[in-house]
């Protein structure tokens, strides 16, 4: 797995260029996922020069693990501009894994309004999906097995680590 | 993880802070377009309510709602019971149709508690007001709306002015604000009003507004019921009102940006008058929104993490 | 029948015993103490030895529930629990369902009991008719059919002057008026001492003056008129203090305490639970300690349960929507020999108070063991640790703040005339 972060980032830019090319869209949503995906989409606003603010999603509400878990009291509030129909966003995570985060944060964005696309971009894609999820745009992708995991650290300096559990 | 949210007599600093925070986040809720989460969907949520309440049970409804839970509302009338069904009854049949949550006011002290211990298990109970013991619910969003003004609790001069006898809200706003570290609490209400004793429970009594009032940073008025003149406590509002109506004049008498409070319902002119119930010290309608996200926070709380 | 009772120590307040002493019963009676009578053939004989022999209890407080409550318990479930409790006489309150106000009711428990009592059962007749406060009951009447005494039990009076007549003319019967001091206004819907406890639980209170204030008027209409009265389950300890007073004056009065007065306060009342819900409600830590600090009062001539069983339903509600009451009988023996530990007073002082002080009060020939008495006799090991379970609680009222708690001192026998009406089985 490649841990430079510089390069994963460049090569994410890179394609979400490119992909936006395709899309026709200039002026997208980049909507990060708290709390490392936010770190990740705040570069990517940047590498791709855009003007609009940032959009930020806490999907602590819409998790299916609350019965299990319940609920984190330090839920910060997401920030989306009240009305997303018809824009085309950028959803931006650091690690993509199950797809259940995923799924939450689809789960929440709809709930803002209806979007005219709604595209994927993670730094790093480790397999073991239990969701049909998919990423548009990944930094680096990867298969672990179920024991390891990664996670990125931040904000500055950013930095990927592989964490075994027995 | 709590089971029951009864009392604020029994939770921790901690506890107390965490049902702020996250009343915090559910207060953003509120704000958006789609004022829903699905974090208690599929759930089923019963008001019963022994006492009758509309605006407590409507902010409970709606508070379970927005949570996307399923909200029944059963008023027991209280010849219902003299009818013959008793209390255990009455909730036996509801927990047949399997049931997740249950927000009781009855006019028993000890309601609640009897009713937690009777429940099946993992069926959560809110105390919404048992008799004149506790009413955690309000005084939780009390609390909240202090700390979005004030931000620290400790230095704070705490004045709670009215039917301390009978007040639940009172009891439970204590014992938060003491928790939450406020030292100086100051209780004011004619004597026949003041209960026995009241000093243990961590408070200054006063029969003066006067003297009570002094430099306090939160006021905090309760209502006065009419039946309090049928039961020889006072001889009229009149006179209630002269000696411890809240009046600019009184108001005056607190720090400067005092902020005034009431759980509501307000009696315009016998507990307040109308030029502070509406002035800009006040922030009466404030804590009824808050009371929704507060509400919220203590209903996710209880919900989750129970398998 | 000839039974010998051997080798154990026992305790006789009445006659000044407290050593080593045989009993041996013949029939009925006692027929001897210490030696066998001359000729003497046992037809059984009980080794004792490290048991205690005390003269079987006198309660002057139970409810036996018939007529009208017997889904709470009966006169043969209770007495047989008052047996299993080392009880041998017990007085049942008027406040029946129809209460004790003429003769019919007082025969007909008289009846129910010879039929299905262990033990026996004395009846107080109500002061007034339906005990509502207005009308004096036949009094007379009662008396003939044997009635120990007439109570308005904790129901009001209409107003003082009905009280005075009441009293006057129960005395004109030669009947002590057993009262219970209870102002219901000051009491008003109180279900707990008026006190901080009360006052941070939220539950109305009944101040000390609900006691005290009804006590006050009722000794000065008997400094008027010198009408023989006795206070019953006094709560507090100013109530004391002023029967103190008065029978130095010169007032024919006397009072008793509940047991569970001189064990239980406001304080023990936790999370609400309606087992300590009674009336007069318990009262504060002084006043226990006030009352303990005065167990060897002249006034007082009596120590009781005030035995209240209930079915469940009537302890399954909210604090306040239940009823009070506490079943007591089983409880009364063991916290009586902890009584004599934990206070100034001796073993023989405190039995006192639940033998031959209160047979006086009542005017009974029981509560004493010299040759010649009725044997009803009591015999327990105190040193034996035991837990009073609902499986083996005897009453029906399963209505104890003491269940499951380890109690110490276990009746292991019990006579009724002679007879051997209990025994313990391990």
């Amino acid at each position: 797995m490649n841990t430079n972060i510089d390069s994963l980032l460049n090569s994410l830019a890179d394609q979400t260029k490119a992909h936006l090319e395709q899309l026709g869209e200039q002026s997208p949503l980049i909507v990060g996922i708290r709390t490392g995906g936010i770190w990740v989409a705040e570069h990517l606003h940047r590498a791709l020069n855009l003007s609009n603010t940032i959009g930020v999603l806490d999907i602590s509400f819409y998790r299916d693990d609350f019965s299990r878990l319940g609920l984190n009291p330090q839920v910060k509030p997401s920030q989306l501009p009240l009305d997303i129909t018809d824009q085309n966003i950028i959803l931006v995570d650091d690690i993509l894994h199950t797809g259940r985060t995923i799924r939450a944060a689809m789960n929440e964005l709809f709930d803002y309004g209806r979007p005219a696309s709604v595209s994927l971009a993670v730094l790093i894609d480790r397999g073991g999906r239990e969701l049909p999820i998919s990423a548009q745009m990944v930094g680096d992708a990867v298969e672990l097995p179920a024991h390891q995991h990664v996670k990125l650290t931040g904000p500055e300096p950013l930095a990927l680590e592989i964490i075994t559990t027995d | 993880m709590m089971q029951h949210f009864l009392t604020t007599e029994s939770l921790s600093l901690d506890q107390l802070t965490s049902i702020l925070d996250t009343a915090e986040s559910f207060y953003k809720v509120d704000g958006r377009h789609v004022k829903k989460v699905p974090l208690l969907r599929g759930k089923t949520i019963v008001n019963l309510f022994f006492e009758a309440s509309t605006r407590t049970r409507t902010t409970f409804e709606l508070a379970a709602k927005r949570l996307s839970a399923d909200v029944l509302n059963i008023n027991v009338d209280a010849s219902a019971t003299v009818k013959g069904e008793s209390l255990l009854d009455t909730l036996r049949n509801l927990e047949a149709m399997d049931v997740d949550m249950f927000i009781i006011r009855h006019q028993d002290s000890g309601a609640a508690k009897f009713i937690s211990q009777h429940v099946a298990p993992g069926i959560s109970v809110i105390n919404a007001g048992d008799g004149r013991h506790a009413h955690p619910t309000q005084a939780m969003l009390d609390m909240f709306t202090i700390r979005r003004i004030k931000k620290d609790f400790t230095r704070l001069k705490v004045a709670i002015v009215g039917d301390l006898a009978h007040s639940r809200v009172a009891r439970s706003q204590i014992h938060a604000l003491r928790t939450l570290g406020t030292q100086d609490i100051r209780v004011i209400a004619p004597k026949t009003l003041l209960p026995n004793q009241i000093e243990t429970l961590g408070v200054q009594a006063f029969q003066n507004m006067e003297e009570g009032l002094s430099n306090a940073d939160i006021i905090i008025m309760l209502r006065l019921q009419k039946e309090r003149m049928q039961g020889a406590f006072l001889p009229s509002e009149h006179e209630y009102f002269n000696l411890f109506g809240l009046t600019p004049e009184r108001l005056s008498l607190a720090a400067d940006d005092a902020t005034v409070m009431h759980p509501g319902p307000i009696n315009r002119g016998v507990e307040i008058s109308s030029e502070v119930a509406d002035g800009n010290q006040s922030v009466i309608l404030e804590q009824v929104s808050n009371g929704i996200a507060v509400r919220m926070a203590i209903m996710s709380l209880l919900a989750g993490g129970q398998s | 029948m000839k039974i010998a009772l051997k080798h154990a120590h026992m305790i006789d307040p009445a006659n000044g015993i407290d050593r080593p002493c045989d009993l041996y019963i013949c029939d009925k009676k006692i027929a001897a103490l210490d030696t066998a009578p001359e000729g003497w053939q046992s037809d059984k004989v009980l080794d004792l030895s490290g048991h205690t022999i005390i003269p079987g209890m006198v309660d002057i407080a139970t409810h036996l529930r018939e007529p009208g409550q017997e889904h709470k318990a009966t006169i043969a479930s209770e007495t047989f629990a008052g047996v299993a409790a080392g009880i041998t006489s017990m007085v049942c309150s008027p406040d029946t369902n129809p209460v004790i106000d003429t003769p019919a009711e007082v025969e007909f428990i008289q009846q129910r009991s010879q039929f299905s009592a262990y033990c026996h059962v004395y009846v107080m007749g109500a002061l007034t008719t339906q005990l509502a406060g207005e009308y004096l009951s036949e009094m007379a009447a009662l008396k003939q059919a044997g009635v120990v005494g007439v109570s308005n039990s904790l129901h009001p009076l209409a107003n003082n002057l009905v009280l005075r007549r009441a009293m006057e003319y129960a005395a004109s019967q030669d009947l002590t008026v057993f009262f219970h001091p209870h102002d219901h206004h000051l009491a008003a819907n109180g279900c707990m001492h008026e006190g901080a406890n009360a006052t941070r639980m939220g539950l109305p209170g009944i101040p000390t003056a609900a006691e005290t204030a009804s006590a006050s008027t009722c000794l000065s209409i008997i400094e008027d008129t010198n009408v023989r009265v006795h206070f019953c389950r006094i709560s507090t300890q100013r109530t004391l203090q002023m029967l103190e007073r008065a029978l130095y004056d010169g007032a024919p009065v006397s009072a008793d305490i509940c047991m569970h007065q001189l064990f239980l306060s406001d304080e023990d009342i936790h999370g609400f639970d309606s087992h300590y819900h009674t009336i007069p409600p318990l009262r504060s830590r002084s006043d226990l300690e006030g009352l303990r600090a005065r167990l060897n009062s002249n006034v007082l001539m009596s120590l009781c349960s005030d035995h209240q069983p209930h079915e469940p339903d009537a302890k399954l509600a909210p604090f306040p929507a239940t009823e009070p009451g506490i079943s007591s009988l089983e409880t009364l023996l063991p916290l009586t020999l902890k009584l004599s530990q934990e206070t100034s007073l001796s073993l023989s002082e405190v039995i006192a108070l639940v033998t031959t002080k209160p047979a006086q009060l009542i005017g009974i020939d029981a509560g004493k063991l010299n040759v010649g008495a009725t044997a009803d006799i009591c015999v327990f090991d105190s040193q034996q640790e035991w837990q009073l379970t609902a499986e083996n609680i005897q009453s029906e009222g399963k209505n104890t703040p003491y269940l499951n708690q380890t109690l110490q001192g276990r009746v292991t026998h019990t006579f009724v005339e002679g007879e051997l009406v209990y025994q313990l089985t391990s």
